[in-house]
């Protein structure tokens, strides 16, 4: 892949996306641009292709062996479907974050931050308590969990395994950040402390979040992208979606008329 | 208001819950009955020499069954040797790699394999080895063993990897860790106690074996020098010392047989002792 070029203000070019899980298409002919350093929320009612839209940004849907794709994505001018592009290099430059937080079990604390780190090759001591320090700031999980880094992940409440799971994908430095309902799993209090989070982080990253709660998505993000059944309604500043959409269905969705 | 019947339904009640505690403990009584047994007519025979010595000529008293016991480890080390990474790699494969449809066959092949008659192991075995060496062999014991292990422990390897969630999996890969390195690091180290659980359980299994053994390591009334031998084995003393003529040797039989249940009782124990780990997946 050619070097990045992060001051770009677009993170991500995505043309005519199409995704099909055998012969269904799940996304179909998605165009749009996600700005660098701010929050993009994509919303729907479920199963409108939303979280495959987002998995596809990082190749995760491939996964599943059905899975197939036509159309490009560019990140900072980097075709990411490129032949020569391995799937493992995409998601080191794009990380996500879970719906269900996924510490892993038989890590501490800090093992679970410096995991990505460690298994592609870094080894040194130093920069690895640097960077689990770092970005258990940027998660907001540092003053809490600095007395105990070394225990188990999972001896964390549900909101501090989210915020760890975040650290842990920022720990590889990633150039976007793609979160899928990152706190639908969470009481208010965690909810609310996640999205502080995301409003700290697009200082620095690009998000793109899937949402099912559409005030999460008005509170939290700079543009939003409606989605149903597989196609994008429409896609513009998150107050011009809110306040005054282009068009009737997403004006319906957003008004909790249907969905 | 009763239902007219409320008493006789009371009665089913009382009596499937009683019929189904019954069943429960006859589960458990046998292993009582073989212990309370094995204890009444072995312990006698367990002392020092009984570990250390070799067996005495026919008729003699006294002796031991070291060279058995011995035996008995050289091949299930063997068999480890060869059923374990088999074992654990085909396991993985069937877990996280494969297509559907190969995958079920190999699993089916595996099933069959599991179901496979001890003796017919030991036949093939017999023919694959013992016949062009021209010898039996400890070395025979040990693979028909190993061989036994491969799809016990692969089984159970991929079973235990399946409880591992896709979660697990999505979080690594979501970090650009290469596949291999997720599942090495992440999925079989969330899985590891399963795995060992399997791979003891499997030893166990295999430690008691004797009808394969009968056309492998053959048995060896002296101590085994090299792998190409003839290797004495705890269950073919068992075997042999029962069926044998004097009471002596029946009371060394118990004791092996008590000796060698232990030895199962200690590896169940062992597993769950030894991989207990600060902060395990419960899998």
């Amino acid at each position: 892949m050619a070097t990045t070029q992060n001051n770009s203000d677009t993170a991500l070019i995505v043309r005519n996306l199409s995704v099909f899980f055998g012969k269904n298409a799940a996304v179909k002919n998605v165009s749009l641009d996600v700005r660098a350093r701010a929050v993009t929320a994509i919303i729907g009612p479920s199963g409108c292709g939303k979280s495959t839209f987002l998995r596809a940004l990082n190749r995760m849907h491939e996964l599943n062996p059905e899975a197939r794709m036509t159309g490009e994505i560019k990140l900072f001018g980097d075709n990411i479907y490129s032949s020569d592009v391995e799937p493992v290099v995409v998601r080191r430059r794009v990380g996500m974050v879970f719906q269900k937080s996924n510490p892993f079990p038989t890590m501490s604390i800090s093992e679970n931050v410096t995991v990505g780190l460690r298994l592609n090759g870094m080894r040194e001591k130093k920069i690895l308590n640097e960077r689990t320090e770092q970005s258990l700031r940027m998660s907001a999980l540092w003053d809490e969990v600095k007395d105990r880094l070394h225990a188990p992940a999972i001896s964390l409440s549900g909101g501090q395994q989210q915020r760890l799971c975040i650290a842990r994908a920022l720990a590889v430095q990633p150039e976007v950040l793609l979160m899928d309902e990152p706190a639908s799993a969470l009481d208010p209090l965690a909810t609310s402390k996640i999205e502080e989070l995301i409003l700290q982080l697009k200082k620095d990253y690009t998000i793109v979040i899937v949402t099912h709660n559409m005030q999460q998505a008005a509170r939290v993000s700079d543009f939003t992208a409606f989605f149903y059944i597989g196609e994008l309604v429409e896609f513009d500043a998150t107050t011009k979606i809110f306040t005054s959409p282009a068009k009737k269905q997403t004006e319906d969705y957003v008004t909790g008329r249907f969905g | 208001m009763t239902a007219p019947n409320h008493k006789w339904r009371k009665f089913k009640n009382v009596f499937m819950q009683t019929l189904t505690f019954v069943c429960a403990i006859l589960v458990v009584t046998p292993l009582l009955l073989v212990f309370y047994h094995l204890i009444k007519e072995g312990f006698s025979s367990i002392n020092l020499a009984f570990f250390t010595q070799l067996p005495k000529a026919e008729g003699e008293s006294g002796g031991g069954m070291g060279n058995a016991i011995v035996g008995t480890f050289i091949l299930l080390a063997q068999a480890a040797v060869i059923g374990v990474p088999v074992g654990v790699l085909g396991g993985v494969f069937l877990s996280e790699y494969g297509g559907t449809k190969l995958n079920w066959a190999i699993r089916f092949a595996a099933d069959i394999l599991n179901g496979v008659p001890s003796i017919t192991w030991g036949i093939v075995v017999y023919a694959l080895m013992v016949v062009p060496m021209h010898t039996f062999s400890a070395l025979a014991g040990g693979v028909v063993l190993g061989m036994m292990m491969i799809p016990l422990v692969m089984r159970t390897t991929e079973e235990v990897l399946q409880l591992v969630p896709g979660g697990y999996r999505e979080a690594a890969l979501a970090l650009g860790i290469s596949k291999w390195k997720t599942i090495v690091q992440i999925v079989i180290r969330t899985a590891l106690k399963g795995i060992v659980t399997g791979v003891l359980l499997a030893l166990a299994r295999v430690a008691g074996e004797t009808a394969p053994l009968l056309f492998t390591a053959l048995g060896n009334r002296f101590w085994a020098h090299k792998l190409t031998e003839p290797i004495a084995a705890m269950p073919l003393q068992i075997f042999a010392y029962a069926i044998g003529p004097y009471n002596d040797q029946h009371r060394q039989a118990w004791a092996g047989a008590f000796v060698l249940l232990l030895l199962v009782l200690a590896i169940n124990v062992g597993v769950r002792f030894l991989t207990r780990d600060r902060f395990q997946a419960k899998v």
